[in-house]
């Protein structure tokens, strides 16, 4: 697991219009620069963000990563909480879960 | 000479992304009030706006990750973030890289400031902005504190940073104002978003106002975490305003608005 190396990758294409170009051009070869485990790689080319979110992505990272993707603010919320249901409870880092799987507190 | 303004204020990328979600019984006074503070703010006629922000991996990472850091460039750009999704378009934003310099040698007197000639500015930074300088006219000077990659500064050094802030604001010959823009309570960018905690929020504006040290740095991380969300962390930024103004201050809005994942307030503080 290299939780580390998977958030670089997802900061460095947030804030970098070049690589973003790049990863969407050729996910791949923007992904081999980084030493992903398998289930990491997997994560980022599908864009899971549920499974991205369980990893221990740091939240802010991931959402500008959502945004990035297109993914509307309801959906990230949801995908985020469908990775907890899938996958079990955030591994790493700060932005854990603490409201229940159906509980929407702003309503989305 | 002296520092001419201190504010501080909200930053969620909600609050522009998503401001056509929001009640308007809530959004309407909030955004009145970021209003008010823009129009208290140019007033003052600063020559530079020290904004002291808790960014969110624009710049800086765990590869070397600094407490504290200024801008020192003659121009920044923002925001990061898809322009759609926050609802800013992109644009550079005037800096100063000789006022930085000055700047940092004298915050170096005491705190042992990074500096860096490349920065871009995530919501952190680009939502105030779009309310404070909506015709982008300001001279931006950026300030960091490290507020997402733990182990985080401890709260007396943010207060020691802040203090630096306004000795060197005072040095200076040019006109300077200081904006915090951070916290309080919030669990954001999380399934949680929306959690806001309006009792420890209203405590927290309380003690900022009171600009009582001791009460204002009586928090610890863990505490704030349990209490009041990763978000919570960002309290250093407001901190460090207090520290910086010196006087007492007032709150001008504050309201959970959930929608925005965060208490949403607009304060100012007298410069004493
Ligand atoms: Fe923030």
């Amino acid at each position: 697991m290299s939780l580390y190396q998977l958030s670089k990758l997802l900061f460095e294409l947030n804030r970098d219009t070049a690589i973003q170009a790049e990863f969407t051009a050729d996910a791949g070869s923007v992904v081999a620069r980084y030493d992903l485990d398998d289930e990491e790689r997997r994560a980022i080319l599908d864009a899971d963000i549920g499974l991205l979110y369980v990893l221990g992505v740091n939240g802010q990272i991931l959402m500008h990563f959502a945004a990035f993707k297109q993914i509307a603010w309801a959906d990230y919320l949801q995908l985020m909480r469908d990775g907890v249901r899938d996958h079990g409870p955030v591994r790493a880092g700060v932005y854990a879960m603490t409201t229940g799987l159906d509980e929407k507190v702003a309503g989305v | 000479m002296t520092l001419v303004f201190t504010g501080i204020c909200s930053h969620g990328p909600g609050i522009t992304g998503r401001a056509d979600l929001a009640p308007p019984d809530l959004r309407d006074p909030f955004f009145a009030a970021y209003g008010a503070m823009r129009d208290a703010l140019h007033a003052a006629r600063p020559d530079a706006v020290i904004i002291v922000a808790a960014e969110h991996f624009a710049n800086f990472f765990m590869n070397n990750m600094p407490s504290f850091a200024i801008g020192m460039a003659d121009g920044y750009e923002g925001p990061i973030e898809d322009p759609d999704w926050l609802k800013i378009p992109r644009r550079r934003v005037r800096g100063d890289a000789a006022l930085s310099q000055r700047i940092v040698a004298e915050v170096q007197q005491s705190v042992d400031v990074a500096y860096a000639e490349e920065w871009k500015f995530d919501h952190g930074i680009m939502v105030p902005l779009s309310f404070l300088d909506p015709d982008n006219r300001l001279t931006i000077i950026p300030a960091n504190i490290n507020c997402q990659g733990p182990p985080l500064a401890p709260l007396a050094r943010a207060y020691a940073f802040g203090e630096a802030l306004r000795r060197a604001a005072d040095k200076v010959p040019e006109r300077i104002a200081l904006i915090g823009t951070g916290g309080i309570s919030h669990w954001p960018a999380t399934p949680d978003s929306g959690r806001i905690n309006e009792e420890w929020d209203r405590e927290f504006l309380r003690r900022w106002s009171l600009n009582d040290k001791a009460q204002l740095l009586d928090y610890t991380d863990a505490q704030t975490y349990a209490d009041a969300g990763q978000g919570g962390f960002e309290i250093r930024t407001l901190i460090a305003a207090a520290a910086a103004a010196r006087g007492p201050g007032t709150v001008h809005f504050f309201a959970p608005i959930p929608i925005f994942s965060t208490g949403c307030f607009v304060a100012t503080a007298e410069i004493a």
